[in-house]
């Protein structure tokens, strides 16, 4: 039994990497040896895809970019959310549940419908080709989604406790700050991951909002497909680096996934 | 002192408390005693100020303090639910209060460690709650409103949760540790029993109204209203429908002569009669002088005690005898009753009669079994 647990394991986690394999192994190629022919590892081994993208400010500022945006956007996603979620979960006021529910649907609008209403207004207030307006655009899905994480976690904390604390004799900010965020930490780790990795993925918005000055990785990696040619290999190597940040962030929240689940939050 | 005055609070289409007025005195031991829903929380939180009410004042030394914020009042309480700060230590917990209030490190110092010794706490200062007991955690807290030395502490079920020892322990400890601050003290129960040990002065809730307030001994022996009487019972009061005409008050199944007890000058008409289990008898004797046959349903033995539940002619009734006692269900038996520990309500489940021993102008002594 045990073996065939193992087999069955195994064998699911080959199937799921193996396409990140075969990207891994491209990066290390040339772009000839991807286009010759059928090879299960590089034949070539080469780091010059690697090498070039550290090395071209067009392509190593297309990840400072993103970087950028991602981590505003989680400041600012997680910063407005945890206010609202705890008022979601601890009042109760004239049409609480249609709010919450309309916060969610936000989620469900292509963001291909923002994005013309967006370019015209970020350009009006001078923020087109910024980092902050793709960190402010991406909140429309990032928001909501803090939100309702965020509540589940709150609602996980006894309604007493908040009470306790002020009759203790805490002012709201203080007991907010110094007891409420430490219980929820998990809960704010959990949010923050999901908000930088929605944000990191998305691409629509920010490569419309952006031209030359905040091009975002992903759009940079479109452009060099179609101008240059088939650059197979730096595309690889570009896509392989695009998981790193991911991976780093999944690595610090890995405990704390599973309460979100459970939670049914996430 | 603390005084609600015609208190209401409305949540929704719900009325939770209906026009309480009571008064509390300071260094008072006060029992809030009630059945789950009857009202309890909802009359500690307004008296906490944690809820506004819906109409009504709350003072403290006859100011209202409606428009104080809970922070500024000068509250203590303890939740039935074991509530502490979880990222704290068992120290810090103790120690939020006096840290907000600004006393000095070493002050505080010394009061953390005494409030520790008292509830014995102190080797596990360093601990976070949530590596402690449900005893111990519960414990925190109270150490946490001691500390505080608060004029109102409010203590909402605040052993219901903890096991039988624990129980017995913090219900003797507890009075005697918050009668030295001289605050004003509520603790509310669900049990009859708990609310006889702690003494003091007994508010009886029923659906959000306050049904009766006076010392606790006295409500007990004299409960004005058949509520109440049912509230301050466990088991429930052994009730059945009576009807006086001359010199006797009879149901199809019994009959009471106007002489068997002082029952005065009542006029005809109809009466519930009310007994406590451990006044009915399974055994004739000289004061048992009433009979009633009834249909034995099941026994509970704890040992010491048998509580008998009977069917009496439709009215369920239990029998509370010493001893383990066997009954076979479906048997019929007949009940031994004391006419003279009968209380008697009127149609409108007022007291008209309550047992001479417990007459007011007589000295009270407690009586319970």
């Amino acid at each position: 039994m045990k073996g065939t647990k193992i087999i069955v394991v195994f064998v699911y986690i080959l199937f799921l990497m193996l396409p990140i394999y075969w990207l891994l192994n491209m990066s290390f190629k040339t772009t000839n040896e991807i286009l010759g022919g059928f090879s299960w590892y590089p034949q070539s081994f080469t780091l010059e895809s690697y090498k070039t993208i550290f090395t071209d400010p067009t392509w190593y500022n297309g990840y400072i970019n993103s970087i950028t945006y991602v981590l505003m956007n989680t400041v600012i996603s997680v910063s407005f959310a945890l206010p609202a979620a705890y008022a979601f979960s601890r009042y109760r006021f004239m049409g609480d549940k249609h709010l919450f529910f309309w916060l969610l649907s936000n989620r469900m609008a292509p963001p291909a419908v923002f994005v013309l209403p967006f370019v015209e207004l970020y350009s009006a207030m001078s923020l087109f080709d910024t980092p902050l307006a793709v960190a402010l655009a991406h909140c429309l899905f990032n928001v909501p989604l803090a939100v309702w994480i965020l509540e589940g976690f709150m609602s996980g904390v006894p309604r007493e406790v908040d009470e306790t604390a002020y009759i203790d004799g805490y002012s709201f900010p203080h007991f907010f700050v110094k007891i409420f965020m430490p219980l929820i930490a998990a809960g704010i780790g959990v949010t923050a991951f999901f908000c930088f990795m929605f944000s990191w993925v998305e691409m629509l918005l920010a490569k419309n909002l952006t031209s030359v000055s905040a091009k975002p990785i992903v759009a940079v990696m479109t452009r060099t497909a179609s101008t240059s040619g088939y650059e197979l290999g730096l595309l690889a190597a570009a896509g392989a680096l695009t998981i790193v940040p991911g991976a780093i962030v999944i690595w610090f929240v890995r405990k704390y996934i599973a309460k979100g689940f459970a939670l049914g939050r996430v | 002192m603390l005084e609600l005055k015609n208190v209401s609070k409305v949540v929704g289409k719900d009325l939770h408390i209906n026009d309480v007025s009571v008064q509390f005195e300071r260094g008072s031991l006060n029992v809030l005693l009630g059945p789950t829903l009857a009202g309890k929380t909802s009359l500690m939180r307004l008296m906490a100020g944690l809820d506004r009410p819906t109409s009504g004042d709350v003072l403290i030394d006859n100011v209202s303090v409606l428009g104080k914020p809970v922070r500024s009042r000068n509250v203590a309480m303890v939740y039935q639910q074991f509530i502490n700060y979880p990222g704290f230590t068992v120290y810090e917990n103790i120690a939020s209060p006096m840290r907000l209030a600004g006393v000095d490190k070493k002050t505080l110092d010394t009061r953390v460690r005494e409030a520790a010794e008292l509830l014995r706490l102190t080797e596990f200062l360093d601990r976070t709650p949530l590596q402690l007991s449900g005893g111990q955690q519960q414990r925190t807290a109270i150490a946490r409103a001691l500390v505080k030395q608060a004029e109102l502490v409010l203590l909402d079920e605040p052993l219901a949760n903890l096991d039988y020892k624990l129980r017995e322990e913090l219900r003797i400890e507890l009075p005697r540790i918050f009668a030295e601050t001289g605050a004003v003290f509520v603790y509310a129960t669900t049990e009859p029993h708990e609310a006889l040990l702690l003494g003091g002065q007994t508010a009886t809730l029923s659906e959000g109204r306050l049904t009766q307030f006076g010392s606790t001994i006295d409500v007990y022996n004299r409960p004005q209203t058949l509520s109440t009487a049912q509230t301050f019972s466990d088991p429930p009061f052994n009730t059945i429908a009576l009807q006086k005409s001359g010199d006797s008050f009879s149901s199809p199944l019994f009959s009471l002569p106007v002489t068997a007890a002082d029952f005065g000058a009542l006029s005809d008409g109809a009466y519930t009669a009310a007994v406590r289990a451990h006044h009915v008898s399974l055994a004739p004797s000289e004061k048992h002088s009433v009979t009633l046959q009834a249909v034995v349903g099941t026994s509970e033995i704890t040992g010491s005690e048998t509580f008998v539940h009977v069917d009496a002619g439709g009215n369920r009734w239990v029998v509370l005898t010493h001893g383990v006692h066997r009954v076979n269900p479906g048997e019929t038996i007949t009940l031994y009753i004391d006419p003279r520990s009968v209380y008697l309500f009127n149609s409108n489940e007022s007291l008209v009669h309550a047992p001479t021993q417990y007459q007011p102008e007589q000295p009270v002594q407690a009586h319970h079994g």
